[in-house]
C-alpha cells in the first residue's frame, strides 16, 4: 500500500461516515444560495436583507417529485407586450411566485421559466387548486382600516369596503364591514423597510406615505386621537394600535406581538415587491393523484432492491472476491448518491429513479470491464499484483470514453429538459449525471483501494486460493 | 477467437426483421392517428379526467354527460370493475372540469376526481419540437465526440457514423415496437417514453464505445492482421463484458417488471427492449458496419453485379 492508497482509504471512510450521518440523522444545514448583490447605494437594511436571503437553513430530507408524491403543476403565462414581458420582469415574477408557494410545499418549490412568457410551478403534496392559485395571486395588499373604536385582535380576518361598491356594501348582511382609510397604494415604496424602534429595539416595519397619503393620514389621525386604527394585510389584522396624536409627517410603523425581525422583513418585502410586475394567467393546471405515485413508489423501491440484490449475488458468484469488493463499492455508491441528493438537493421523480438505476448499471459495468480485464491479464500469466493494476489501467480508457459520452448526453438532456414542459426529463438527466460521476469514484477508486488493501494484507492467501477466490489460476511467487 | 463478423449480413437481416414490422406499424399509425406513435396529451393537446364512481358505469353514459356539457370526447376508458373512468376530452379549465364532475355526480351517483390534466396546444408543439431537437443535438455531439476520441485510429469519422447508425437502429426498434403496442394495446407516448428513449440512446452509444475501445487498442498491436480479424478478436474479448453488463441491467429491469408499480412498467419495458437492442446493435451492427466499410463490401457487390450482367 502506498501513501496515496492510505489517503484514499481515509477519504472513503470519511465520505462513508459523512453520508451515513446525512442519511440517518437528516440534519438541517445552513446553505448559502446565490442572491443578486444589493445595489451600490444600498442601505444597511437592504444589505442585511440580502444576506438573510442568501443564508438559508434547510432540511436535508429527501424530496419527492410530483409524480411520486402527487400534487399540482400550474403553468402561468404573462399578459402584455414586450415592454412589460421582459426577462427582468419575468425573473422578478419568478422570485415572487417562488416566495409565495414555498411555505405551501415546505421547501423551495420548482418554479421554472419556460420560453419568454411562461412560468412552470410544481407543487408536490398540494392538492387544492384554490389554495395554490390563491397563494400565487396574493398581492400583499395593505389597508389601514377604521374600526369605529373597536380593538381588533391580531390575526382576525375582516371584510373591508375596499374594492366594493356602495350597493355591494349595503347588500352584505350578517358580517361587519370596516371602512378602508388608506391602502398600500398610498405608500411611497422607497420608504418601506424593516427596522427596529430606536428606543425599545422592538422590530418594526417603517412606512412612509406619498403626498396624497400623507394628507389623508394627517386628516384622519387628527379626527381620531385615542381611537384604534387597524393595520390589515390581505384582509388579516396584523396590529391595531391606538392613535396617540395626529401624525402629519406621513410616517407610520407596523409593530405587534407577532412581529419579530424575520416577520418584519417578510412584511416589508411583501409590501415593497408584493405586486407582480406582470399580470399572470393560469394556462394549464394539472392534478396528479397521490395513489398513482405512492403505490408505484413503494412497489418499485422494493423491486429495485430485489434487482440490486440479484446483481450483488451475480457479481459475487461470477467474479468471486473482486465481486464482493464490487458489491461493497456498490453499497457505498448508494450511500453517497443519496447523501448527494439530500445535499444538492435533487428532487426524485420516477424517471429520476430510472436514471439512478441506469447509473447503478453503469457502475457495475465499470467493475465488469475492470474484472474481465484483470482475468485476462492473470490468464496471460501476469502476477496477481500486476494483473490487478493492469486490469484498472487497461479498462480506464473505455470507462472514461463511454462515461464521458453519457455525461455529454446528460448535459444535452438537461438543456432541453428545461424547455420540455416538465422537470421530468431534467430530473432524469440530473440523477444520471451525478450517478455517472459517483459511479466512477466507487467503481474505480473505491474498488481499487480495497483490492490493493486486500492484496497487501491477504495477498498470499489470495494467490494460493486464486481458483476459488478469483476464478483464475494465478502463478504464485 | 470467434469468427462473428463473417455472418454480418445475417445480423443485418435479423435487425431488419425487427425494424420492418415496426416501420409498417409506424406507417399505419401515421395514417390512423397522424403520428408514428400514439401520443399522450403531454404531446398533443387535450384534457385527461380520471374519476371514480361508487357503482359501475357505462362508457356511453359518461360520454353523454360530457357532451351535454358541450365537451367533445375523444375516448372513455373504464377500469376497476367499470368504476373508474378515464376520459380524454378537449382542453378545459378547472372551473369547467368542476362543472362536468358535478354533472357526473348528479346523473351517475357519487363520484370522486382522481386526476385531472389539461394541456394547451401551444405547449405540446413546443415539447414535440424540443424532443426532436434534443435527439438531433445528441446525435451531432456524440458523432463529434467519437470522431475526436478515436482520432488516433484510421478513419475516426467512420466510427462516429457507425455508432450513430447503431443508435438510429435502437431508436427505430424501440419506437417501432412502441408504435405496434400503440396499435394493439393503445399505448401512448408521454414524457416517460421520451426519457426511456433517451436512456436507450445513451446506453447504445456507451456500449458501442466499449467495443470500439478494444478495436482502438488492438489496431496497433495486430498490425499485420486484416481488419476483419482485428475486429473479431476485439468482439470476442469484450463479449463476456457485454453479456455480463446486459445481464445485470436485465436483473434490475425484470425485477421492476415483475414486482414494480404499474405506472413505471411501460417505461421499464421500453428500456428493456431498447437496452437489449443497444447491446445487439453495438456488437452486430456498429462493429460489422466498420468492416463493411473497410472491406468496401458495397462497391464490390455492385461490381460483381455488373460483372455478371
Amino acid at each position: 500500500m502506498q501513501r496515496r492508497d492510505w489517503i484514499y482509504l481515509w477519504l472513503i471512510l470519511l465520505l462513508v461516515g459523512l453520508s451515513l450521518w446525512l442519511n440517518l440523522a437528516q440534519p438541517a444545514i445552513a446553505f448559502w444560495r446565490p442572491v443578486p448583490a444589493p445595489p451600490e447605494n444600498a442601505t444597511p437594511d437592504q444589505i442585511a436583507e440580502a444576506q438573510a436571503r442568501a443564508r438559508a437553513i434547510r432540511s436535508t430530507a429527501l424530496r419527492l417529485g410530483l409524480d411520486l408524491q402527487g400534487g399540482m403543476q400550474v403553468i402561468l403565462e404573462a399578459r402584455g407586450d414586450a415592454s412589460v414581458v421582459n426577462p427582468q420582469n419575468m425573473e422578478t415574477a419568478r422570485n415572487i411566485i417562488s416566495d409565495r408557494v414555498n411555505p405551501m410545499v415546505g421547501y423551495e418549490a420548482v418554479v421554472q421559466r419556460q420560453g419568454e412568457r411562461r412560468l412552470v410551478v410544481e407543487l408536490p403534496g398540494v392538492f387544492d387548486p384554490q389554495e395554490a392559485l390563491a397563494a400565487m395571486q396574493r398581492t400583499g395588499f395593505l389597508e389601514f382600516v377604521d374600526t369605529n373604536g373597536e380593538i381588533l385582535p391580531e390575526g382576525m380576518r375582516i371584510t373591508t369596503t375596499h374594492g366594493l361598491s356602495a350597493e355591494q356594501v349595503a347588500a352584505i348582511t350578517g358580517t361587519r364591514i370596516y371602512r378602508t382609510v388608506l391602502t398600500g397604494a398610498d405608500l411611497d415604496s422607497r420608504e418601506i423597510r424593516a427596522d427596529s424602534d430606536p428606543t425599545t429595539q422592538e422590530p418594526i416595519v417603517a412606512l412612509g406615505f406619498n403626498a396624497e397619503g400623507t394628507r389623508i393620514f394627517a386628516e384622519w389621525t387628527s379626527a381620531h386621537v385615542n381611537q384604534p386604527l387597524a393595520i390589515v394585510l390581505d384582509k388579516k389584522v396584523i396590529s391595531c394600535p391606538i392613535v396617540q396624536e395626529p401624525i402629519t409627517n406621513g410616517k407610520a410603523s407596523i409593530r405587534g406581538e407577532g412581529i419579530d425581525r424575520r416577520e418584519a422583513q417578510r412584511i416589508a418585502t411583501l409590501l415593497r415587491y408584493g405586486a407582480l410586475p406582470v399580470e399572470l394567467e393560469v394556462v394549464e393546471n394539472r392534478t396528479v393523484g397521490p395513489t398513482l405515485g405512492q403505490d408505484s413508489v413503494n412497489r418499485s423501491v422494493i423491486a429495485g432492491i430485489i434487482g440490486l440484490c440479484t446483481v450483488l449475488v451475480f457479481m459475487t458468484l461470477y467474479y468471486r472476491l473482486p465481486g464482493v469488493v464490487a458489491s461493497v463499492a456498490l453499497c457505498i455508491y448508494t450511500l453517497l448518491i443519496f447523501a448527494l441528493y439530500r445535499l444538492i438537493p435533487v428532487t426524485l421523480t420516477l424517471p429520476g429513479i430510472a436514471g439512478l438505476l441506469l447509473s447503478i448499471g453503469m457502475a457495475v459495468d465499470a467493475n465488469i470491464l475492470i474484472f474481465e480485464r484483470m482475468k485476462e491479464e492473470l490468464r496471460a500469466g501476469k502476477s496477481l499484483r500486476t494483473g490487478i493494476e493492469a486490469g484498472f489501467d487497461r479498462a480506464w480508457t473505455s470507462i472514461w470514453d463511454s462515461n464521458l459520452s453519457t455525461l455529454l448526453t446528460c448535459a444535452i438532456l438537461y438543456a432541453f429538459g428545461s424547455s420540455l414542459g416538465a422537470s421530468i426529463v431534467k430530473g432524469f438527466a440530473i440523477t444520471l449525471f451525478f450517478g455517472v460521476i459517483v459511479s466512477m469514484f466507487s467503481a474505480i477508486t473505491v474498488t481499487r483501494t480495497f483490492l490493493r488493501l486486500l492484496y497487501h494484507t491477504v495477498g498470499s492467501w489470495m494467490e494460493r486460493g486464486s481458483r476459488l477466490l478469483l476464478g483464475v489460476a494465478v502463478e504464485t511467487r | 477467437m470467434l469468427r462473428l463478423i463473417r455472418r454480418r449480413y445475417l445480423y443485418f437481416a435479423l435487425s431488419a426483421l425487427i425494424i420492418v414490422p415496426g416501420l409498417v406499424a409506424m406507417g399505419i399509425s401515421t395514417a390512423r392517428y397522424g403520428t408514428p406513435v400514439r401520443l399522450s396529451i403531454d404531446f398533443t393537446s387535450g384534457s385527461y379526467v380520471e374519476v371514480e364512481f361508487e357503482r359501475p358505469v357505462q362508457a356511453g353514459e359518461v360520454r353523454r354527460v360530457f357532451l351535454e356539457q358541450g365537451l367533445e370526447v375523444a375516448s372513455v376508458q373504464l377500469s376497476a370493475g367499470d368504476r373508474i373512468a378515464i376520459v380524454r376530452s378537449q382542453v378545459m379549465d378547472a372551473a369547467r372540469k368542476d362543472r362536468v364532475i358535478a354533472a357526473l355526480g348528479k346523473e351517475l351517483g357519487p363520484v370522486r376526481e382522481r386526476r385531472f390534466d389539461s394541456v394547451g396546444p401551444s405547449i405540446s408543439r413546443v415539447v414535440t419540437r424540443n424532443a426532436l431537437y434534443a435527439v438531433l443535438a445528441a446525435a451531432v455531439v456524440i458523432l463529434g465526440f467519437i470522431t475526436f476520441a478515436f482520432r488516433k485510429v484510421p478513419h475516426p469519422f467512420r466510427y462516429g457514423l457507425c455508432a450513430i447508425i447503431a443508435m438510429v437502429h435502437d431508436i427505430l426498434v424501440t419506437v417501432g415496437l412502441f408504435s405496434l403496442a400503440g396499435l394493439l394495446l393503445g399505448w401512448e407516448a408521454d414524457t416517460l417514453f421520451l426519457s426511456a428513449l433517451l436512456t436507450v440512446i445513451g446506453f447504445s452509444v456507451q456500449d458501442t464505445i466499449v467495443v470500439y475501445d478494444r478495436i482502438r487498442e488492438n489496431t496497433p498491436r495486430m498490425r499485420g492482421l486484416p481488419f476483419e480479424q482485428v475486429v473479431d478478436h476485439s468482439l470476442t474479448q469484450t463479449l463476456h463484458r457485454s453479456l455480463a453488463t446486459q445481464l445485470n441491467a436485465m436483473f434490475i429491469m425484470v425485477a421492476i417488471l415483475l414486482f414494480g408499480g404499474a405506472t413505471i412498467k411501460q417505461f421499464i419495458l421500453v428500456m428493456f427492449v431498447g437496452l437489449a437492442s443497444g447491446t445487439y446493435s453495438s456488437l452486430f451492427n456498429a462493429v460489422p458496419l466498420l468492416v463493411v466499410w473497410e472491406n468496401r463490401d458495397i462497391p464490390r457487390f455492385f461490381a460483381r453485379l455488373r460483372g455478371r450482367a
